[in-house]
């Protein structure tokens, strides 16, 4: 008898690779027969790699631009990242999902959207950008301010020219250390709150970012006024199921994986664990 | 319903039927202790066992299981689930170890089932067995309410002295005495001797924890910042034997393995520990849990609280293995009874 079992992988082909960064490549994937992933912005999968491993990586495309396909922004860090990233166009990879709550998009309509993504952290929430750039009309500002390390570990910046050149986007970036290719702004992430304004009680706002930054960028938009349970925030764990059974995601009593990996700041700020 | 009468000597005729057409999994001695394992001769088999290394889980989450087999010889890697499962029979679980049964059933139905776990447990009949007497001095299971169980059996034995009663809790449990055992009817002598060793058994277990064990997640809740952590944490060598042994600990790890012709990939399914060191840490280097005394509270709070709130059962049951297999003496029963008597 053949039953299904939650842990085994289907496999999906690579369609293009393409290098963002000296770490981060994006991956292009397609569903066997073209089915969609059928994801909402703010979900992961599970990918894996046969005999190298399994490690949940969020989706970064919108489910607005999918063509039958989805794409994964990876840094290659430890070994089933090092191994994707050697792998090709044709090559086929697990994957299992997509799991998780992601952003509520439909409590967002109307609202006004402050996005903070941090380094990678731009990865989770490029797929609620780009939804939210597609559905343009119902949201009201879209304001982003993304910070990173260096001018080198900027992401998608093809995309980041695109937002900044339009003006139903207020986009700012900043770097941490500039270097001689670098004119625009210096400084932490949270330099760039004191260059807007909100109306805080429509204002619905968006982290992601190192597990550092969290706190600081909280604090920035609780500031602003912005009230915490218009605060989501996307978070990372280490999970082998992804479905809320192994364990090791757990934050106190919260799995990030099934209860997360989005949360708003209220579900979690008297969850000693979680920042 | 009137209980059933299996005489002594029809045990081992019994489990001899049973073998043929079940893999039975019973308590044995190893060593000076016991463990449940495949029995191979009816003869092994020791109903009069004090308490396994192992508690009977082993026989539906096993330490180590293959979930998947990936066939890796055409273009496309083809993933073949594995269910690793076969009639079993759990024959002489002690309630304490009945009632972990369904906080693992909760655990692996809730949300995403997980039909390795839940396909053997379709397939396993259990049969436990009434404590008379406390295993040792590390029991708490009056404590934790597990000293008898009304459900989660399919047959439920208690020793009268030379015949065990068998209540019959499931229709699946009725077929399988009906075709294995050879049982008579209870007569009212029978049912006196049932009375009599119940009502003596009560008095033999002692109450250990210094309050009632329902207040342990409102007590839990209080004690987040105890500095008892800290002590736990100093004392702990991160070993993971407490976790091990543990009836409701199901906490696991993948591990994706491949053959050494590179054709054919296996993900392997293995206990894991919260105790352990990389339990919690990713990939880029960040250790959600790095200190012991983080991973202790972690336990604690599973066990005493979080468990319980998520599947409204007890997420420990008083067996006091984890006490018996600690290398430094952490006790469960001294900690909860510290942070009572702080609180």
């Amino acid at each position: 008898m053949t039953q299904s079992s939650i842990y085994a992988p289907e496999f999906a082909r690579l369609v293009d690779v393409r290098p963002l960064t000296e770490l981060e490549k994006l991956f292009t994937i397609e569903l066997p027969n073209g089915r969609s992933l059928g994801h909402d912005p703010g979900q992961f999968v599970m990918v894996s790699i046969p005999g190298v491993g399994e490690a949940p990586i969020s989706i970064t495309s919108s489910p607005s631009r999918s063509n039958g396909t989805f794409e994964l922004c990876v840094r290659r860090v430890g070994d089933v990242t090092s191994a994707l990233h050697r792998m090709e166009p044709g090559d086929y990879v697990g994957i299992r999902g997509p799991f998780g709550h992601g952003f509520p998009i439909e409590q967002m309509r109307g609202k006004d959207l402050l996005f903070a993504p941090g380094g990678l952290g731009l990865a989770p929430l490029r797929s609620l950008i780009n939804q939210v750039l597609d559905e343009r009309g119902s949201f009201g500002r879209v304001i982003i301010l993304y910070g990173a390390k260096r001018p080198a570990e900027l992401l998608f910046r093809d995309e980041l020219e695109e937002w900044a050149a339009r003006d139903d986007v207020e986009f700012h970036v900043t770097v941490d250390r500039g270097d001689e290719t670098w004119d625009g702004h210096v400084g932490v992430i949270t330099t760039l709150f004191p260059l807007i304004t909100v109306d805080p009680r429509n204002t619905v706002a968006i982290t992601c970012g190192p597990p550092i930054m969290y706190r600081f960028v909280i604090m920035e938009m609780l500031g602003k006024g912005i009230p915490e349970t218009q605060i989501y925030l996307s978070l990372e764990r280490r999970m082998k199921c992804g479905v809320g059974k192994c364990g090791h995601c757990q934050i106190n009593d919260l799995y990030c994986c099934k209860d997360g990996p989005v949360f708003t700041y209220a579900q979690i700020k008297n969850v000693p664990e979680a920042l | 319903m009137r209980l059933r009468i299996l005489p002594k000597e029809e045990v081992p005729r019994m489990v001899q039927a049973l073998m043929a057409d079940y893999r039975v999994v019973g308590p044995k001695a190893k060593g000076p202790k016991f463990v449940f394992e495949p029995i191979t001769d009816p003869s092994e088999i020791r109903l009069d066992y004090n308490i396994t290394i192992l508690p009977p889980k082993v026989a539906l989450q096993p330490p180590q299981e293959r979930v998947a087999r990936i066939n890796l010889e055409g273009e496309v890697p083809q993933p073949e689930p594995l269910i690793e499962a076969e009639p079993t029979v759990i024959f002489g679980a002690h309630t304490c170890d009945v009632h972990a049964l369904r906080l693992l059933d909760r655990a692996f139905t809730a949300d995403y089932p997980d039909s390795h776990y839940l396909e053997r447990r379709r397939q396993t009949l259990v049969i436990s067995l009434e404590c008379l007497e406390p295993c040792d001095e590390h029991s708490f299971c009056k404590d934790m309410g597990t000293l008898t169980a009304d459900e989660g059996y399919d047959l439920h034995l208690t020793d009268i002295g030379d015949a065990y009663t068998v209540h019959v809790g499931t229709e699946a449990g009725e077929a399988a005495l009906e075709k294995y055992a050879t049982t008579r009817a209870a007569t009212d002598e029978d049912m006196r001797r049932l009375n009599e060793v119940l009502s003596a058994k009560w008095p033999r277990f002692t109450h250990r924890l210094n309050f009632d064990a329902a207040e342990l997640p409102s007590l839990l809740a209080t004690a987040y910042d105890h500095p008892i952590w800290a002590e736990l944490g100093e004392r702990c060598l991160s070993c993971g034997s407490c976790t091990n042994v543990c009836p409701t600990c199901y906490c696991f790890n993948m591990l994706d393995t491949i053959s050494l012709t590179l054709k054919e990939a296996l993900r392997i399914r293995r206990w894991d520990s919260c105790q352990l060191d990389e339990f919690a840490r990713v990939a880029g280097g960040e250790n959600f849990r790095e200190a012991r005394a983080a991973r202790q509270r972690h336990r604690f709070f599973r066990k005493g609280k979080w468990l319980r709130e998520r599947f409204d059962t007890t997420g420990c049951v008083g067996c006091g293995r984890c006490i018996r297999a600690c290398l430094v003496n952490i006790n469960i029963v001294e900690v909860f009874n510290t942070i009572h008597g702080s609180a």
